[in-house]
């Protein structure tokens, strides 16, 4: 067994705990926390998988943007040690009963298809092949999809303004 | 232990997926909802990276999806606190079961 299996195991474990800690737990707070550490888990991954580029954005955007966004939503909408309360057993039984179905069927469908993947020469996902790839207007390149996300974004950013803006008081 | 391979990835990225399914089934407040969504999209990420990875190594088209995933998830969820904040103002509670006019 080499450190690199044994990092594997330990950034999995990492990953899976934190997530289910994240959905389980009562504090509100805590549970972003346990995000943020879940997804930090999910970028050692993809820098174990040595998808560097993937991995650094997936810290700017989520560590950095996202789980920061919750947690001022957290602290605008609540009081910060405030637990949530009490589930009904019903409940959590049926969803952990629903989730554990599904789990089941896609293990079992996993287990039984094998996976046959080309035998090309591999292309390496550094920085310059992924920008010359994304901003190509070739047959393969993404220039058309990576407009139209700027586009969506500005959208959503405008949108977001409006939504959130305070409404003037009604002067009649 | 075996040395880890797709089969593993695919499998940490099913149990994530269903852990987020279980919060988003569970829960009733709308923020702690928002991040079992923000764990479903994760687990959709780290399965293109791996198929990428292992199976389609001489393109780079999981990536792509990936990058573009991250993106969406990103206007997503901004957009998504801006509504529960405009929903906090109006009705001073964010859990789902006090939003319910609409309903009948």
């Amino acid at each position: 067994m080499s450190g690199s299996t044994i990092i594997f195991y330990l950034l999995a474990t990492l990953t899976l705990v934190s997530a289910l800690l994240a959905v389980t737990t009562r504090m509100i707070f805590r549970a972003a926390i346990y995000l943020l550490f879940s997804l930090i888990g999910i970028a050692g991954i993809y820098f174990w998988l040595q998808y560097e580029f993937i991995a650094a954005v997936q810290i700017v955007v989520y560590v950095g943007g996202i789980v920061v966004l919750i947690i001022f939503s957290i602290f605008l909408t609540q009081q910060a040690g405030e637990q949530l309360p009490k589930q009904k057993l019903g409940r959590q039984v049926f969803a952990a009963l629903a989730a554990f179905c599904g789990l089941a069927l896609v293990m079992l469908q996993l287990a039984q298809h094998t996976f046959t993947g080309t035998g090309n020469k591999a292309i390496e996902p550094t920085v310059a092949n992924i920008g010359n790839q994304m901003l190509g207007v070739d047959d393969n390149g993404y220039a058309l999809p990576f407009e139209v996300v700027s586009i969506l974004l500005l959208a959503a950013l405008i949108g977001c303004i409006v939504i959130a803006l305070k409404s003037k008081p009604e002067t009649t | 232990m075996i040395e880890p391979g797709l089969y593993h990835i695919l499998f940490i990225s099913a149990t994530l997926f269903f852990i987020g399914v279980y919060g988003f089934f569970t829960r009733r407040n709308l923020v702690t909802m928002l991040m079992s969504v923000e764990l479903i999209l994760n687990s959709v990420n780290l399965n293109f990276i791996a198929f990428n990875k292992y199976l389609w190594y001489d393109r780079l088209d999981g990536v792509f999806f990936t990058i573009f995933i991250i993106a969406i998830a990103a206007a997503e969820a901004a957009v998504a606190i801006a509504i529960i904040i405009n929903l906090y103002r109006s009705h001073k509670s964010i859990d789902v079961e006090d939003a319910e006019e609409m309903k009948y």
